[in-house]
């Protein structure tokens, strides 16, 4: 039956996202910004294990508005997974699955992740003394 | 891998415009999804103005008017027009729906209707539905028994009845399993929420045999475990389904069974 020349009906061109669907594609595009993220620890680790030029070097790094950027993306993408990893699991265990309360639940994790993460930082510039 | 764009052959072009009979005043605008198999060129999206004051509620309605007054060369499937056939499963403003059950003055702004998403499309609105039949086949969708055949029907309590209920009403249109990210990737190996939900229907009915052989044929890491619980075959389901919910069962089955 299969023809080469037919083409492919379109799909993620043209299908509505809903905020079920955000939240699972979001699961597995911070899990993979996660894997990047665990590399950047790794790299930190080793330069604390190297001596205190080395770990000068990397929290020079770290410490700039590119690395802050990436360190505050790495934290929301942290939390949008916690959270996202934890509705999914509920949902492993057959529960919530009715729509509405589905759809909350996924909006529920944009909200917890976003407001986890500011918090996060405001608690860590706090013990810094600058704010 | 997933293939997130469409490949050459497949990229939309802009279509041309059908206008509405001289002197219509209530008009909606339909985006239509056309491909002909005989001119050897790209899909492309037809635009039709519609009068309204002359065409029934639904979508269909407004697709059987255009192919009876305006373009008679738009391809179809339609029955039974009242949701029951699932013929007419098709993805209107965003989402596989029936074009029989979705009222038009539900959509804002011009109708946009493609073809389910992510198949190959043989004419038109047309998709090659033949993977979605030969998947169905293979969970053996029947009554399996080993026991001896009774004189007279099989009986089944009220309350092993009511554990069909949300299943057998599935019509089998496929708007849940071709709104899935996981069956568009992985459609040839996955066997998508609409066939899942159906397996579950033989795997809970207190008369079938064969419940074991059921989930032995569904353990597999993508027959079944491809459901990444994205939920897109619930939002879709024209009937109100829960191919999500269902799927779920048989993966809690799944994990009772191993004790």
């Amino acid at each position: 039956m299969a023809q080469a020349n037919r083409p492919l009906s379109p799909h993620l061109q043209v299908y509505r996202w809903s905020a079920a669907m955000a939240a699972s594609i979001l699961h597995r595009a911070t899990g993979s910004a996660l894997a990047v993220g665990a590399v950047i620890l790794v790299w930190w680790l080793m330069a604390l294990a190297s001596g205190p030029d080395s770990f000068e070097t990397v929290m020079t790094c770290l410490a700039s508005p590119l690395g802050r950027f990436v360190l505050f993306g790495l934290t929301w993408a942290l939390m949008q997974h916690f959270a996202s990893g934890v509705r999914h699991l509920i949902m492993d265990s057959g529960r919530m699955y009715s729509l509405k309360v589905n759809a909350a639940s996924a909006k529920f994790t944009f909200v917890f992740s976003a407001v986890a993460t500011v918090v996060i930082w405001a608690m860590g510039y706090r013990m810094l003394g600058m704010i | 891998m997933a293939e997130f764009s469409l490949p050459a052959n497949s990229k939309i072009g802009k279509g041309k415009t059908v206008k509405a009979a001289e002197g219509a005043k209530n008009i909606r605008k339909f985006q239509v999804y056309r491909w002909n198999p005989d001119d050897g060129e790209n899909p492309r999206m037809d635009t039709y103005e519609v009068d309204m004051d002359s065409c029934g509620p639904m979508v269909l309605d407004a697709l059987i008017k255009i192919k009876n007054e305006m373009d008679s060369t738009l391809t179809f499937r339609r029955s039974c027009r009242e949701g029951v056939c699932g013929s007419c499963a098709m993805n209107i403003d965003g989402k596989n729906t029936l074009a029989c059950t979705r009222a038009i003055e539900d959509v804002k702004g011009d109708v946009k209707i493609t073809p389910l998403p992510h198949l190959e499309v043989v004419k038109d609105l047309v998709p090659d539905l033949t993977n979605f039949y030969a998947q169905y086949a293979s969970i053996k969708p029947w009554m399996q028994t080993q026991s001896t055949t009774p004189e007279k029907e099989r009986l089944q309590s009220v309350e092993d009845r009511e554990k069909l209920d949300g299943l057998y009403e599935c019509i089998l249109c496929a708007c849940c399993s071709t709104s899935c990210p996981s069956y568009w990737w992985n459609g040839d190996k996955y066997l998508g929420p609409a066939i899942l939900l159906q397996a579950y229907r033989w795997i809970i009915d207190s008369r079938d045999e064969a419940t074991g052989d059921r989930l032995d044929n569904l353990e597999d890491p993508f027959r079944l475990y491809r459901c990444h619980t994205i939920m897109n075959c619930a939002n879709a389901c024209p009937k109100g389904l829960n191919p999500a919910k269902a799927i779920a069962e048989i993966k809690k089955m799944m994990v009772e069974r191993k004790g």
